[in-house]
């Protein structure tokens, strides 16, 4: 596609220049969300997640903070009690899907080829491979950018960032996007705060805080030993207020309305 | 402190991207995309097939960086109804609710804090936009199709 030459004129399109049609001009206002397509698809895989009762959280940050990881850590912490299913989101390669499923949980990739985020038409594909019935907990484990996923509604209940300790404490005032659509932010690879010196945690937290939201921040050390127990505590809350009534993780729940 | 970021960026109907404005990132192409499909669909539900000026607004919370979404456009209309169309972005403020003293204030992205209370739950009244806001379409004199 040539930008400079006008090359992209064709015989098709050529009757499409200004200048050739006589007419008059007609403004109008249309005050329309530019990511409204997205937007609805997002909320028709919120109704479906919520007929099916499944908790679904969209898990963020930069490449290599540790998501998997502590995906995994969750998984062998939780798997006897809940039932789990993941969605993983990478360009390319289905390692992550593969480690998942390594758990016995099911998980289904999807490979954007060079899309940097997901958005609500990939996961409603991916719904098509995967049975919410029964399901307690889904995660979606999204492309790793601090960027773009913010944007996109996916029809999730949650948004979680992890900020690695490898990375800038300064991070929150640095992508004010992602950080203040989360409801909770998981400092990761907090077993390493020991012997980092330019990492503090209570500058990351005054950097979240001025996002305006009172976002909690939580420590997860996800290898070695494990250390996941906020974070677990955080998981169990969220599935104990998305469903009021109580019953027995494993049970089988009739489809029921919000 | 941020750097400036214009009030209003402009994209002429003529305007040919350069090399040095191909630094465009595959975001703003798809949001490109979503925008030019929505100003299609409102020019062909109008019976119009020359968009002329497409206004949108976009706020500094949106995740789109305006003359990025500028650069792209340029690329993005090429062989559409859109391809003359000229692209003006206003860029919002951003502009916070205080859910302590109710004050509104204006502020900077990354710090969302009360200016009058210096309260730190806050919700963002505007400066999250991303927002498809006038359309200016030409119509034909008859509606005989053409050639």
């Amino acid at each position: 596609m040539c930008q400079t030459c006008g090359c992209t004129i064709t015989p098709g399109n050529a009757g499409m220049r200004g200048d050739n049609i006589a007419g008059h001009s007609v403004v109008i206002d249309v005050l329309q969300d530019l990511l409204a397509a997205n937007n609805q698809v997002a909320v028709h895989n919120r109704e479906h997640f919520d007929e099916h009762g499944v908790l679904v959280i969209n898990l963020m940050s930069s490449p290599g903070a540790g998501k998997t990881a502590l995906l995994e850590a969750t998984i062998v912490a939780l798997r006897d009690r809940y039932r789990i299913a993941v969605i993983e989101g990478d360009l390319e390669t289905d390692n992550d899907a593969a480690r998942i499923r390594a758990h016995g949980v099911p998980a289904i990739q999807i490979t954007t080829g060079t899309a940097c985020h997901l958005d609500a038409h990939l996961v409603h594909r991916a719904l098509h491979d995967l049975s919410l019935t029964g399901l307690d907990l889904l995660f979606i484990e999204n492309v790793g950018n601090l960027v773009c996923p913010a944007s996109f509604d996916l029809g999730q209940h949650r948004n979680v960032t992890l900020l690695s300790v490898t990375e800038g404490d300064d991070k929150p005032a640095k992508y004010p996007v992602i950080f203040r659509a989360s409801d909770l932010v998981v400092l990761s690879k907090a077993d390493l705060l020991d012997v980092l010196e330019d990492f503090d945690p209570a500058r990351a937290a005054a950097a979240l805080r001025a996002l305006g939201r009172d976002t909690p921040m939580i420590h997860t050390a996800a290898r070695r030993m494990p250390a996941i127990g906020p974070w677990l505590d955080w998981l169990e809350q969220e599935m104990a207020a998305w469903r009021p009534v109580a019953r027995s993780p494993r049970s089988m729940m009739a489809s029921v309305g919000a | 402190m941020r750097t400036h970021r214009p009030h209003r960026l402009y994209v002429g109907a003529h305007t040919r991207t350069r090399p040095r404005l191909t630094i465009h990132s595959v975001h703003e192409l798809s949001v490109c995309q979503a925008l030019l499909a929505q100003v299609a669909e409102i020019a062909a539900g109008r019976g119009a097939i020359v968009v002329e000026r497409i206004t949108i607004e976009l706020g500094p919370l949106c995740g789109v960086e305006p003359a990025l979404l500028a650069s792209a456009f340029a690329i993005v209309r090429a062989g559409g109804c859109a391809a003359e169309a000229a692209l003006v972005i206003e860029s919002t403020t951003v502009t916070i609710g205080c859910m302590a003293c109710g004050a509104q204030s204006q502020t900077e992205p990354n710090r969302l804090i009360c200016a009058v209370c210096g309260g730190f739950r806050t919700r963002v009244v505007a400066g999250d936009e991303m927002r498809l806001r006038r359309v200016e379409l030409r119509m034909p004199e008859s509606r005989s199709p053409v050639a």
